[in-house]
């Protein structure tokens, strides 16, 4: 049973086979995350600096774009764009579809966080800022966004953590990452053990970044 | 506009698909009912045992409910349905989405509900202990009642994911919505029944969003 076992999960032969292209899966999904997170947050900020103009028609579009965002899954919205679009003419490789798909996924949590920040900043700030003759731009700048954001910071770590995991999706439409890669190995190898190697690598990101989610709650913690 | 909507908006396709997707959903419901109730009922299990004196048993479960919040669900999924077989168990496709979907809401319900009971001050444990009820008595009556209260938004937005999540069983061909609109999809080689399972999905979570939106707002506004 146990040498069962070790030859199934644990099968060296097959590990050392695959472990080149679990590598190249490994810095692929790395950059999918890094492009999404970047783009998402980047995004998000943005949406949330537009709705502060407070303008109603453009307000509604980004409350309604917000909504439809958060509530889809993800893998629809790949899906959709990778296997639907191309039947009107709107062609995208998987790696595109999955890094627009969180990306957008990204922008909507992140809008939504950067405005309850926003919100969270008293009015009295915003009218003290502007009587001592700063724009509106300069108090956003200098008054409440330095305050907002860092209330921000434990919601969107967590929110980010959990939709870059999202870059596995990626393995439905033919992305290269490490899931893919290793799923790959298991039909050719007929052997589990990349699958192993392709746990090993997630661990290996996402280990570290739920435990710097963990500080960071901690050491930002919201005083209830 | 007209290519829009012979491919995005049949009628006629989706007047075919339609029977599969009401099927896929009540697949999806059903999975909905049997891994949000487990997961929930494993975080709060979770969070209990992270209370203990014993120094191992709460480094177990940190340990727990770090190892498998790093992994994405999928990955997770596909470990257990493709990998587990060649030990010798076959497991259905439903029972590996179950276990999958279990070890890893079970960590994320488990930190929501850990920041619940250390957000009830300690004076209610010491009060209620000191009026004779039991130790555990006073987790069931007194602290786990006011700490999931106080979590409830943090639930919620949990549930919605969850639910959401279950479109990866999609992958493991159970039949749910999703992977109705894709059979749906390669059958008519239309993709009006993908659009329709997004709207399906549209309809049923709008509400939650909604709702979370309002608590999100209230929550960072009073902190």
């Amino acid at each position: 049973m146990l040498e069962r076992f070790l030859f199934s999960y644990f099968n060296w032969e097959v590990m050392a086979e695959y472990l080149p292209n679990i590598v190249d899966g490994f810095f692929l999904t790395i950059r999918l995350a890094l492009e999404t997170v970047v783009t998402g947050i980047v995004a998000g900020l943005f949406f949330a600096l537009i709705r502060s103009f407070r303008i109603r028609i453009i307000n509604f579009f980004i409350i309604l774009l917000v909504d439809v965002l958060r509530a889809l899954p993800p893998l629809v919205i790949i899906v959709l764009f990778y296997f639907a679009l191309p039947s009107v003419g709107i062609r995208m490789s998987g790696f595109t579809a999955t890094w627009l798909s969180l990306s957008l996924v990204l922008t909507a949590f992140a809008e939504e966080i950067f405005w309850a920040g926003i919100l969270s900043v008293p009015k009295g700030q915003w009218e003290a800022a502007r009587s001592t003759g700063l724009s509106f731009i300069k108090t956003m700048r200098y008054v409440v966004l330095p305050q907002a954001v860092r209330l921000t910071i434990p919601p969107l770590t967590n929110r980010t953590i959990a939709i870059t995991k999202g870059t596995a999706l990626g393995a439905v439409v033919a992305v290269g990452e490490i899931l893919n890669q290793a799923q790959t190995g298991l039909s050719l190898s007929y052997n589990p053990s990349p699958l192993t190697l392709g746990a090993f690598a997630y661990l290996v990101i996402f280990g570290p970044v739920v435990y710097l989610g963990r500080w960071i709650e901690r050491r930002f913690a919201w005083k209830r | 506009m007209e290519q829009i909507i012979q491919n995005f908006f049949n009628i006629g396709i989706l007047k075919a698909a339609f029977p599969f997707l009401v099927r896929g959903l009540g697949m999806t419901v059903l999975l909905c009912l049997t891994v949000v109730p487990l997961g929930a009922a494993g975080g709060l299990t979770v969070a209990l045992l992270s209370t203990v004196k014993n120094r191992m048993v709460r480094w177990l479960v940190v340990i727990y409910t770090d190892f498998f919040r790093a992994f994405p669900p999928l990955v997770l999924l596909i470990f257990i349905y493709y990998g587990v077989p060649f030990v010798g168990i076959d497991l259905p496709a439903f029972v590996a989405v179950a276990l999958g979907f279990f070890l890893n809401t079970s960590s994320y319900y488990g930190e929501i509900f850990r920041a619940g009971i250390e957000s009830i001050p300690k004076g209610q444990t010491e009060a209620a202990r000191s009026t004779g009820l039991s130790g555990f008595k006073t987790m069931a009556y007194v602290i786990v009642p006011q700490a999931t209260r106080n979590v409830i938004p943090d639930l919620i937005s949990n549930t919605l994911e969850v639910v959401k999540l279950t479109s990866i069983a999609s992958v493991v061909a159970l039949p749910e919505l999703l992977y109705a609109a894709r059979q749906g999809q390669s059958i008519t080689y239309n993709a009006t029944p993908i659009v329709a399972a997004g709207f399906i999905y549209l309809i049923l979570l709008w509400p939650v969003v909604r709702l979370l939106s309002r608590f999100e707002h209230k929550s960072i506004a009073l902190h």
